[in-house]
């Protein structure tokens, strides 16, 4: 809902790192968003670009790692990936079959990595 | 070509500019809530109750969000309390500026209590610290029950559930029980409390929460 404004970040985050290398020039970004983010993965590429038409960024790769729900299973401390289709309490545990998971992650709204070419 | 490894938050700048609030809201002892939910499930009327209950004396302000219009705040300015309207013009979501903005016009020192009603929106606001102490999530008995599984980032990092407009229950047909489990399935140890604006039913339990909150926060909940 909030993509354009979520570019937006990600673009100035970019051109924030970018400056702190003399005479670089910004080529990719890539972040990492979870599926419980808030962020939708294809508006957020949709706004991304519309952002950097007729910027200097325009040819930038942008690079969005999806990453999944995690809970932890209480009982044997086991982390694994619950499919965010189902109710959190629905995603027993895959080794030890117990029910008392809990959500450790999966609403990441990162800049993982830029990539400059430097003079 | 020099990849460069960063990590840090895509709303870094809005991060920083919460903890400089939340550093702002602790030195001068306010307490500040952020209350989140669709649009419509009552968050400005459960403040307009919480205004009226509070004695004219209490150090209370209240900032409120709309994409439009500066009725929410006409109709919270009634009680007597300092209330702001933020225009976000569009924007789905208050975030740590907006507030930074708006607090220059009043002096924190003055408050005890700062409410914040988010825009109302399920998705957006929950990704916004403002710097407040909790989020609170509102969801009124005339929507699904299963909300908090459709929106779980928000009810992950509510504090606070407050299911309102129960006196609406026998006319429709909302699961309170499935409810509540969706929300603790969401958040085990989330707090949760019925209120009904309407007829006041759960309006004691909300002020009980509020005033054990304020006190928890080192803060007197007496007027000083």
């Amino acid at each position: 809902m909030h993509e354009v404004g979520i570019a937006s970040s990600i673009l100035e985050a970019g051109r924030a790192e970018t400056a702190r290398r003399p005479g670089a020039r910004l080529t990719a970004i890539g972040v990492r968003v979870g599926v419980l983010s808030g962020v939708d993965v294809d508006a957020l590429r949709f706004a991304f670009e519309c952002i950097v038409t007729d910027t200097e960024e325009k040819n930038v790769a942008f690079t969005i790692e999806s990453c999944p729900r995690v809970n932890r299973c209480e009982p044997c401390g086991h982390e694994f990936e619950s499919p965010s289709n189902l109710p959190f309490s629905d995603a027993p545990c895959p080794r030890c079959q117990s029910r008392q998971t809990r959500f450790v992650s999966g609403d990441q709204l990162d800049l993982k990595f830029i990539e400059v070419e430097e003079p | 070509m020099t990849v460069v490894r960063v990590e840090e938050k895509v709303l870094n700048e809005n991060q920083r500019i919460a903890l400089e609030l939340r550093r702002r809201y602790e030195e001068n002892r306010v307490l500040c809530l952020n209350l989140i939910s669709s649009p419509g499930s009552g968050k400005t009327t459960l403040l307009e109750k919480t205004l009226a209950s509070f004695r004219p004396e209490e150090r209370v302000a209240v900032l409120t969000g709309d994409l439009q219009t500066e009725n929410d705040a006409r109709r919270l300015a009634r009680y007597g309390f300092p209330v702001q309207q933020i225009v976000t013009g569009g924007v789905c979501h208050l975030d740590g500026k907006m507030i930074e903005r708006a607090l220059e016009k009043w002096s924190l020192a003055d408050l005890d209590l700062l409410l914040i009603e988010n825009v109302g929106n399920l998705v957006c606001p929950s990704s916004y610290d403002l710097g407040e102490e909790s989020k609170i999530v509102l969801l009124s008995v005339t929507e699904g029950e299963d909300k908090p599984l459709k929106y779980p980032s928000i009810f992950h990092k509510a504090a606070l559930l407050v299911l309102t407009k129960v006196d609406l229950l026998p006319y429709v047909p909302f699961d309170m029980e499935a409810a509540k489990a969706n929300a603790r399935s969401v958040h085990p140890e989330m707090e949760i409390l019925e209120v009904s604006c309407s007829t006041g039913q759960g309006m004691d339990a909300w002020q009980a929460w509020l005033q054990q909150r304020r006190a928890g926060a080192g803060l007197q909940a007496a007027s000083r």
